[in-house]
């Protein structure tokens, strides 16, 4: 007799990925997906991608999807939010969209308790426009504008946008998680469930920074790129839970 | 009672929009337009479906209000003419996304900082789209108190039935005079049609996208097109000016919002010295109203475009004459505001300038 | 068409008689504009705005050459005296403002404002003492049309402060038909 273990999510259009092999986001679209499912909240979700390589998020989530303007996911959220305060919003935003061009915009949301959830995909560079400098390029990292490495000096050093938003008053839920392993995944889907029903309670913002492999830009086999997640990026931005009020 | 009420214009502008069914507001404080964010954090807290939020830039107010609209409300933001630069990636967005909203611009001196008094030096980053890309914003220019009230309603009507941003453009002095104002009934805005297009959870019905990324070069064209035909229609449907005392005008004042309401007393001085002059005022900016300028044309041989800046309208005012008529400029940028006399003199003396020409 | 500057010090209820006197022309079914000073121009304690009130359209809210001027203190006076359409009139509040004017071509009507409101018992009220005296002289319109724009605006108010109010408007006005100011 046959048994279905694995099938693709209700959330999920019968689209193929665009991603990079090896390329975090396809796992990451699949975690938000299971978890919406799971929550029994699809019907009432509404996602807002970013720019960068996962703006064609709307192509794969089956939800509502309203696109923001580059680092403005936070505020399109919120303007969402406000209005229909009985529906769950999530933004998906990357490095550079939450970290650099859109930080005001995310302080601002997490300080202001907007309920909303964030997930986070920190792959420590700009990827769709072909491997720059991000915020949170490690130091000595090469990027095409950090020839010779990232200098802490010349070019700052990576920003802890996570440790920055736990301070504000409004954020109840931010966990540092990483798909460089299945242990990882998991843990990763428990913190994303965890936002979401944060958020379903009314806590207020909650955010979920998932370490996320680049092996196209990182230069390396995918297999590479994930150990060095777990051997490098995590002595940077250690994976934790770095803010829990939901309690 | 009198239902007139003595009002400042800026609160004027966010009692109408309160009235027109509009429930979110964002802004960001800048002078000379304080006063509406202000009036909007108390009359939507007084309301139940009401949200009011102190954006921590323009940037992201315009984004809110982007929110806002894509969950179905009618929402508005503004800003002064330094804050309007900012919000321009999010208007280009607006347009892209074909969402509703009005966003007020309380025009002061520029460029840069410039200072708090009234200009109208943003006509054309108003008129041009201002932000990047091939769209159009919808421009209303009311003159005075009753008309901010008026054309409130109208930009969140043109907003909704075009799906596009209204900006509604005012001035310093606009925003801080009171005048007696008579508001229009309150719209219910559950009573308002309802939109097929807002995202608000796919419920039993097909996940929606709301997205202006078009990679794809033929169906980006297809769109730039599609938003090309709804400017046209629009360009059809919406253009308005008023006359004053154009029936035997033998030289044609032009000149928008304040600018307009200085050149009627301009106007008037001139005809008490038996000068034939009138005033043609452009109430859409955009779409401009070019027919009527071009039909005046037949019998007006002189134009004069009036403005407070350096000469910005009065290229649109060539383009719609074609070399028709003669265009003449009279401005006055930096916050100045002409005197009804100052304008008289300048359309009295042009006017004799000419009728010596033709005289000879 | 007659346009009037109110100016002085903030705190001297200067842009309280100008809403008043706009409120009260609305009512009288009067064109009007009420034009504050606002920014920048505000800082460092001045305050002024221009009332025009007309029976016909009002083209400009600006006056830049006033009717009238209600003059609170020194610095008002220098700043406008000069602006003045000729043959103007100042109404000036006597105990603030001692200095000379220069002109001849201007009226001046000086009361002692701050004099009379206090024998009511509250120095609060200077500016509808200067109000009174305004409207009684220029013949604008009825001190009525004053107070009924006045308790339009200040519903708020407890009844025993618009009372002391009024007084103050009809101390202001007894002062002009009695012939004092001249």
């Amino acid at each position: 007799m046959e048994e279905l273990v694995f099938t693709r999510p209700r959330y999920l259009k019968k689209t193929p990925f665009h991603y990079c092999p090896g390329c975090g986001h396809s796992i990451i679209h699949r975690l938000v997906a299971e978890v919406i499912e799971e929550l029994g909240i699809g019907d009432k979700t509404i996602g807002v991608p970013p720019a960068g390589c996962a703006v064609l998020a709307y192509d794969y989530f089956d939800v509502d999807m309203g696109e923001a303007p580059h680092g403005r996911g936070p505020a399109v959220a919120t303007g969402i939010k406000r209005i229909l305060p009985d529906r769950i919003v999530f933004s998906y935003q990357g490095d550079g969209d939450i970290a650099a061009i859109g930080t005001a915009e995310t302080i601002h949301a997490a300080n202001r308790g907007e309920n909303i959830t964030v997930i986070f995909v920190n792959n420590s560079c700009y990827g769709m426009t072909g491997g720059q400098m991000a915020p949170t390029t490690l130091l000595g990292q090469n990027s095409t504008t950090t020839p010779g490495g990232r200098d802490a000096r010349r070019d700052g050093a990576p920003i802890d946008l996570s440790e920055i938003l736990a301070l504000t008053q409004g954020s109840v839920y931010i966990e540092r998680t990483a798909v460089s392993s299945l242990k990882n995944i998991i843990k990763t889907k428990k913190a994303i469930t965890k936002a979401f029903k944060a958020q379903m309670a009314g806590k207020g913002f909650s955010l979920v920074e998932i370490l996320s492999p680049c092996p196209t830009n990182w230069k390396m086999s995918t297999i590479d790129a994930c150990r060095r997640i777990d051997e490098t990026v995590v002595q940077t931005f250690p994976l934790k839970v770095i803010k829990d009020e939901t309690e | 009672m009198d239902k007139k009420q003595l009002m400042r214009g800026s609160q004027v502008i966010g009692e109408a929009a309160v009235r027109a069914g509009c429930r979110f507001y964002a802004g960001y404080p800048i002078t000379p337009q304080n006063e509406l964010p202000e009036f909007m954090s108390g009359a939507m807290a007084d309301l139940e479906d009401g949200t009011f939020i102190q954006a921590e830039s323009e940037i992201a107010a315009i984004n809110m209000v982007i929110g806002a609209s894509m969950a179905g409300a009618r929402a508005m933001t503004s800003s002064s003419s330094p804050g309007i630069s900012l919000k321009q990636e999010g208007i280009s967005f607006l347009a892209a996304l074909e969402l509703p909203a009005v966003i007020v611009n309380v025009m002061r001196g520029g460029p840069g900082l410039g200072n708090i008094a009234p200009s109208q030096g943003d006509y054309f980053q108003a008129t041009r789209g201002g932000g990047h890309g091939d769209y159009r914003s919808i421009v209303l220019a009311p003159a005075h108190g009753q008309e901010l009230a008026d054309f409130t309603r109208d930009a969140f009507e043109y907003a909704d039935r075009y799906r596009t941003p209204v900006m509604i453009l005012a001035d310093g002095m606009m925003g801080q005079m009171m005048e007696p104002v008579v508001f229009p009934e309150a719209v219910n805005p559950s009573e308002l049609p309802p939109k097929s297009w807002i995202l608000d959870g796919a419920q039993e019905r097909p996940s929606r996208i709301i997205r202006s990324l078009i990679l794809d070069t033929v169906e980006m064209e297809e769109h730039n097109w599609k938003l090309a035909r709804k400017y046209r229609m629009i360009s059809n449907e919406i253009p308005r000016a008023e006359t004053y005392m154009t029936e035997d005008a033998r030289l044609v004042v032009i000149a928008y919002g304040t600018a307009a309401r200085i050149a009627r007393g301009g106007i008037r001085r001139a005809r008490e010295m038996g000068l034939k002059v009138g005033l043609l005022r452009p109430v859409t900016l955009w779409p401009f109203p070019d027919r009527a300028i071009r039909e005046m044309s037949r019998l007006v041989k002189d134009f004069m475009v009036f403005e407070m800046n350096t000469g910005q309208m009065i290229e649109d005012v060539r383009l719609a004459l074609e070399g028709r008529s003669n265009v003449h400029f009279y401005g006055r940028p930096g916050g100045i505001i002409s005197t009804p006399d100052e304008v008289g003199k300048a359309i009295s003396s042009l006017y004799y300038r000419q009728h010596l020409k033709e005289d000879r | 068409m007659k346009k009037t500057i109110f100016a002085g010090f903030g705190g001297q209820g200067v842009l309280m008689m100008g809403y008043v006197l706009a409120v009260a022309a609305m009512r009288d079914g009067r064109e009007v504009t009420y034009l504050p000073a606002y920014g920048a121009e505000m800082r460092g304690g001045t305050a002024n705005c221009t009332v025009a009130i007309s029976d016909e359209e009002i083209f400009s809210p600006v006056a830049s050459s006033p009717d009238f001027a209600v003059i609170m203190n020194n610095p008002s006076l220098a700043k406008y005296e000069g602006t003045m359409k000729e043959g103007g009139t100042l109404f000036l509040n006597s105990n603030h403002v001692n200095r000379t004017i220069a002109r001849d071509d201007l009226a001046s009507i000086a009361i002692p404002a701050v004099d009379i409101s206090r024998e009511l018992g509250s120095e609060r009220i200077v500016n509808m003492v200067m109000l009174g005296a305004f409207v009684t002289h220029t013949r604008m319109m009825s001190l009525d049309s004053i107070k009924n724009g006045l308790s339009e605006i200040t519903t708020h108010t407890k009844a025993s402060i618009l009372k002391l109010n009024y007084q103050a408007l009809d101390r202001g006005a007894e002062y002009i038909l009695k012939g004092c100011a001249q």
